[in-house]
């Protein structure tokens, strides 16, 4: 496993990309959180990635996190301080820059 | 993006309105005859390096929706082992059709 690039804490973007509709694909980042701000709780360790495992490729270990999400803003449903705890691979998540951190 | 999205995989419907309040499936019976046969032809597909679940997985959650929530579990399996070996070159679709 590669040494995490991010920390418990850390404000993160998951990436607004969208894999599957330029060909075949396996992802287990959800769709509903394609472009949304998280949190980085924890970091769960290094897993051969499962983009790659799907289709037989050599899977080099991804370093995978706990990010967690507000609910409200995802689907429109359930009150402040309701979240959404997700495990996401880092080739998902972008490190939100520090002074948007810091609004 | 929008509610219904066909090209999303099966597995990724959380927060799909459509899906609320459907019954959790307690199901964990035993697998019946035709579930075991599969499993075997699963396992000896896996044995003989033609195939692996994380590809079974992949071509399960390929099955369009309205297909998938016709089909059984053991179907489905069935179904992703047809078009994974078809995939591979290994049988012909009309084969197995």
């Amino acid at each position: 496993m590669s040494v995490p690039l991010l920390a418990p804490g850390d404000r993160v973007l998951v990436k607004d990309d969208w894999p599957e509709f330029r060909g075949p694909a396996h992802i287990r980042t959800p769709h509903y959180l394609r472009g949304k701000p998280g949190r980085v709780v924890r970091v769960l360790g290094g897993f051969a990635n499962p983009e790659d495992l799907a289709f037989a490729r050599p899977a080099p270990k991804r370093v995978l996190y706990h990010v967690v999400f507000e609910r409200p803003p995802l689907w429109h449903e359930g009150e402040a301080g309701d979240d959404v705890l997700v495990e996401i691979f880092e080739h998902w998540l972008q490190p939100v820059p520090a002074e948007r951190q810091a609004a | 993006m929008s509610e219904i999205d066909p090209q999303h995989a099966i597995h990724d419907i959380g927060g799909l309105s459509r899906f609320r309040c459907t019954p959790v499936e307690r199901d964990e019976a035993p697998p019946d005859g035709f579930g075991k046969r599969v499993d075997a032809l699963r396992q000896v597909l896996a044995a003989k390096k033609l195939m692996t679940v994380d590809e079974l997985r992949r071509c399960i959650e390929a099955i369009p929706e309205p297909e998938y929530f016709a089909l059984t579990y053991y179907e489905r399996w069935l179904t992703s082992i047809g078009t994974l070996m078809v995939e591979k070159g290994i049988v012909k679709a009309e084969d197995i059709a």
